[in-house]
């Protein structure tokens, strides 16, 4: 083998998505979930932005164009929804955080006997302030590390990978989370018929008043999906012999016992011995339920996503990330908890942050979307924050080298705006 | 294949069967066409041979079913999903997964076919219906010819011995629908599926069928018989029937290639004979022919030279008026409504409008800041103007008057698609236009700009002197009215007369008007009618009404044919023509071929959001392949296009 160097990294460059080579969806979510974990380990704010980034940058380079990975921009917003409301609360409740520089007072109110420890209005401490805020940034960051699975991961797919007993309860969810966006467009053609109307498109009152053709609307539509689906052989059943289907029922509904027997032997004080043989015995017992009730199911799977080295490595590259920053908080809380009391400048540490970064792996690795990304790389940077740039500028740069050897246009057209945007 | 045996079904509260004495046999390997004014059970019927009729919808079914040997009032639909596939009417709501791909091996999945088997079936499907390109898109994202065939393809995966389809074509611009069809022929005659089908527009899809399954009236029996005899005594019919009726030939022809085998004897008939006018058209065919294709419209401000003075060309509109009025009911008019529809049909309004009500109210005076500057007479002259195409010499002379609507290089950005680039557009009073071209080609885009529902990104739109996203709704809608492509939209109230009432309120019109128009448009519906409970027509009419309420010299409508069978059509027809020759402006967004040419004077075509054609209908539709109205096509190079026309020439020579 000649080891011309382009060619080999035009070799190990991800190739461009195709349903043949896409992505494991549970790989997406094992790395979202490892950030996430990460996220609750620590409450350095400069950490937190940190995974953030990489999260966003991740979406950016890796998300398709596809409906379900328009969601990233909601749960970003749903999570400054949080910060901002755990901040209100740390202004308005007060916060149990004691403190000494009082900032500014708000009026009291004299509360009755009964709602002793509630406190309205009042003092309001930097230090209730810092508290909160760190507290909702992990809040934040946790909701803006599922919204990238939400928007990597086809929902769809996800379900295939459920045991077939499951499959009927998850088409079901499946149907009515898709029953939300098309809630939303028929909400806004309503809105631009009343416009038609003569009547203003704005405010509360032309939202009531569209409210209920709406509902009716998505109601019809339920109803004619249903028949579709009806008429499809969704529901249909194998002939299952009686023998096996009370079977099946025992042992789901022995199985379901025993765990929560187990959960409570393991909880109560006296107990722990019979606690975890039952709880385990009973999830077995759940397990050989649920397998027995697919035997009804009839279904086979078009096509199920394999799990190959490229899901190892991005479902690995969240399991590290998780691993490393809990080993780091047990060896040295104190940098992943700045002090709130008295308040210091938090400081970066250098080797959970280097851990943070390997969850920028999948952005490398991961197939490709088809097209387009340019504008959305552009935003990504955005929601990266300035804060967050020395990350986001390595990275870039690194891809800009895979990607400036390889011949394909689809990258090339990539890489021009995301120049513009560093 | 599907043998109905003395198949009736009543719906619970319903005081009549919908369908009753149904006794009819549909062989294997053939295309069966269900065809019949809407209301006579079309859905009904077919929803019976999937059995979603009445295990889903409730109701009561009597006599038997057979599909395939099994009994529908055993079996449930999904255990028919072998071999029956089953299309409604909005592909949208048939998806359950959101790649077409995914899509395309959903059936197979809940029928449990092994993996391999459903590759190859995939991939063989993803060829038969062209859709390899597409296998990877989301669903959402694809044009509507594409959802259909993609619809058609999930249902056929599973490989079912019969299909049913109701209204395949409807929503389709011309081409996707020969695609749609090309599809049909092919099953039926490569696989041997049997394909019972419903569909409203016969031009489309009658040439392919075997047999046509005639439902005359509600509850009645059908009758079963070739095309051609059906044809003859059937009260729905396409207008290349209607010419061979009015010819007199026989056995009927059904395709534009039949017909034009025999109308070489017609066409020599016809060829000095001058063709008789769109009615009202007289300004809309003077200016355009005029001015011709090439302009654009760009000078169509030139054509108002008869209003010198603000006095002046208010007379000059009213005496064009009467003159339209009057050539409502003169021997020159067409009698389009019931040469459509022919002697069956009655329901074609004797009454027709009191021409001074629905007369547009001048056109408010437009927001200072938005005002072009022009003068004092540009905003009075909203009726046609006695004008005709003589006086085009003089056109440099005379003061250009605003006509009710412009486009000027209007661009349109909707996300990352350029919906609409460079378009110049302008409509005068008295005009109809009608915008064709591709499902996603930037018509509907076009017609939300002139309502303001989207704001340009380049250039300039005008409806009356106003910029429309600038305007408040309230005095829009006395500029503009825009009835939707899904006229439930504008509709609230739960009865038809709250409808109304909302309507005056909306429009600051007198308690009263909006009913006067419901009861010319619609005569005879009851005050207490839910809006729901209207057919498609009944809706189109009431939200017609609605939006005139406001008088609005500009009128626009989005695909208003969807779903209405002749003789609607034929209502809205006439209704439109009435409104024209009033000195409405109307645009109509449209895919529908024969409604062009029975009612536009001039037609503009849309591509990739760029105006491609725009002239006079005849000089546009006659030369174009996919656009060309039927008889069209069968008197081609003559620039006829209705059976209205040949009749009126017919009799007036006979």
């Amino acid at each position: 083998m000649s080891a011309h160097p382009a060619a080999v990294r035009r070799r190990t460059a991800a190739p461009v998505a195709t349903r043949a080579n896409a992505l494991h969806p549970g790989a997406w979510w094992i790395w979202a979930l490892g950030l996430g974990t990460a996220a609750s380990r620590t409450t350095n704010p400069l950490l937190l932005g940190l995974l953030v980034g990489v999260a966003g940058y991740v979406v950016a380079a890796r998300r398709s164009d596809a409906p379900w990975a328009r969601s990233y921009g909601a749960f970003v917003k749903l999570g400054l929804l949080v910060l901002a409301i755990r901040l209100v609360f740390a202004v308005v409740l007060g916060s149990p955080i004691p403190g000494s520089q009082v900032l500014f007072r708000l009026p009291e109110v004299p509360l009755p006997d009964w709602a002793q420890g509630v406190r309205l209005g009042g003092k309001v401490t930097a230090e209730g302030l810092l508290f909160a805020l760190y507290d909702g940034l992990k809040l934040a960051t946790l909701l803006i590390c599922i919204g990238a699975a939400n928007a990597l991961a086809n929902p769809a797919r996800l379900l295939k990978s459920l045991p077939g007993a499951l499959y009927e309860a998850g088409v079901a969810v499946v149907v009515a989370m898709t029953f939300a966006p098309q809630f939303l467009s028929d909400l806004a053609r309503l809105r631009r018929a009343r416009r038609l109307r003569g009547r203003p498109d704005k405010g509360v009152r032309g939202l009531a008043q569209v409210g209920l053709p709406v509902l009716e609307g998505a109601l019809e539509r339920s109803v004619a999906l249903a028949a579709a689906m009806d008429a499809r052989g969704y529901g249909r059943t194998a002939d299952v012999p009686v023998a096996v289907r009370r079977l099946t029922a025992v042992c789901t509904l022995g199985g379901l016992l025993g765990v929560c027997a187990g959960t409570y032997g393991l909880l109560a004080a006296q107990g722990a011995g019979f606690g975890l043989p039952v709880l385990l015995g009973g999830l077995a017992l759940a397990l050989v339920g649920l397998w027995l009730g697919g035997k009804r199911s009839l279904r086979t799977r078009y096509r199920p996503d394999r799990w190959d080295l490229r899901a190892w490595l991005v479902s690995g590259s969240g399991v590290a990330v998780a691993a490393l920053m809990i080993g780091a908080a047990s060896a040295d809380p104190a940098a992943l908890n700045p002090g709130v009391v008295p308040p210091t400048a938090p400081e970066l540490p250098l080797w959970p942050a280097a851990s943070v970064l390997i969850g920028l792996l999948p952005a490398f690795v991961a197939p490709a979307p088809a097209s387009g990304g340019g504008t959305k790389v552009r935003g990504a940077s955005k929601v990266a924050g300035a804060g967050k740039a020395a990350g986001a500028r390595k990275a870039a740069a690194a891809d800009q080298e895979t990607s400036a050897s390889s011949g394909s246009p689809a990258i090339d057209t990539r890489t021009t705006p995301r120049k513009e945007a560093t | 294949m599907i043998r109905f045996e003395d198949v009736s079904v009543t719906y619970d509260g319903a005081d009549a069967p919908t369908v009753s004495g149904v006794e009819l046999a549909v062989p294997e390997g053939e295309l069966v066409l269900l065809v019949g004014p809407s209301g006579v059970g079309k859905s009904t019927l077919l929803g019976t041979v999937s059995g979603l009729v009445p295990h889903f919808t409730g109701g009561t079914l009597r006599g038997r079913v057979t599909v395939a040997g099994r009994d529908t009032r055993t079996h449930k639909p999904r255990e028919l999903a072998d071999v029956v596939g089953t299309v409604g009417q909005d592909p949208l709501s048939h998806f359950v997964t959101d790649t077409v791909e995914d899509e395309l091996a959903y059936g197979m999945e809940s029928l449990g076919l092994a993996p391999d088997v459903m590759r190859r079936r995939v991939e063989e499907t993803l060829d038969l219906l062209g859709l390899a390109d597409l296998r990877d898109r989301p669903i959402a994202t694809l044009s509507g010819g594409q959802q259909q065939r993609v619809a058609i393809g999930s249902v056929l995966t599973p490989h079912p011995r019969v299909l049913v389809l109701d209204e395949p074509t409807s929503a389709l611009d011309p081409a996707a629908a020969e695609e749609v069809l090309a599809v049909l022929q092919r099953l039926v005659h490569d696989l041997g599926t049997t394909v019972l089908m419903a569909e409203h527009r016969l031009e489309r899809v009658v040439q392919y069928a075997d047999q046509v399954v005639l439902l005359p009236g509600p509850g009645q029996a059908p009758v079963l018989g070739s095309p051609a005899e059906i044809m003859a005594v059937s009260p729905v019919f396409p207008p290349v029937v209607g010419l061979g009726r009015l010819a007199g030939w026989s056995p009927l022809p059904l395709t534009v290639r039949d017909a034009r085998r025999r109308a070489a004897g017609l066409r020599e008939r016809l060829a000095g004979v001058a063709v008789p006018a769109v009615e009202g058209a007289a300004v809309g065919r003077a200016a355009s022919r005029a001015e011709g294709a090439t302009s654009r419209g760009v000078g169509t401000a030139d054509r108002t030279e008869g209003a010198a003075s603000p006095g002046e060309g208010v007379a000059a509109g009213q005496s064009a008026l009467s003159v339209g009025a009057d050539s409502l009911d003169g021997p020159v008019r067409p009698p389009g409504g019931r040469g459509l529809s022919g002697p069956v049909t009655e329901h074609t309004p004797r009454r027709r409008f009191s021409l001074r009500r629905l007369k547009p109210r001048p056109t408010p005076p437009a927001t200072a800041a938005d005002a072009p500057v022009t003068g004092p007479h540009d905003h009075t002259g909203s009726g046609p103007h006695d004008h005709t195409g003589s006086s085009t010499g003089t056109r440099n002379t005379v003061t250009p008057v605003t006509p009710v609507a412009t486009a000027a290089s209007l661009g349109v950005h909707r996300g990352r698609i350029e919906a609409l680039r460079q378009v110049d557009l302008t409509v005068s009073a008295g005009e109809t236009i009608a915008l064709m071209g591709r499902n996603g080609a930037g018509k509907s885009t076009l017609l939300s700009a002139f309502v303001g529902l989207v704001q340009p990104s380049s250039g300039s739109v005008r409806v009356s002197g106003a910029v429309p996203h600038r305007t408040a709704p309230r005095e829009l809608i006395r500029r503009v009215g825009l009835v939707p492509q899904e006229p439930r939209d504008l509709l609230y109230a739960d009865t038809v007369t709250g409808e109304c009432a909302a309507a005056d309120t909306d429009a600051g019109a007198a308690p009263g008007t909006c009913r006067a128009l419901v009861e010319e448009l619609l005569p005879g519906i009851a005050d207490a009618t839910h809006p729901r409970d209207l057919s498609e027509g009944q809706r189109l009419a009431l939200a017609l009404a609605v939006v005139l309420t406001a008088r609005p010299p500009l009128l626009l409508l989005d695909e208003p044919t969807r779903g209405l069978d002749y003789a609607a059509k034929a209502r809205l027809v006439s209704v439109l023509r009435g409104l024209a020759a009033d000195g409405h402006a109307i645009v109509l967004a449209t895919h529908d071929v024969e409604l062009a040419a029975e009612l536009a004077h001039r037609v503009v075509i849309l591509a990739e959001g760029e105006v491609v054609a725009d002239g006079p209908t005849e000089e546009v539709v006659v030369s174009s392949p996919s656009f060309a109205p039927q008889i069209g096509k069968v008197l081609a190079p003559l620039p006829w296009l209705t059976v209205g026309q040949v009749r009126t020439a017919l009799e007036a020579g006979a």
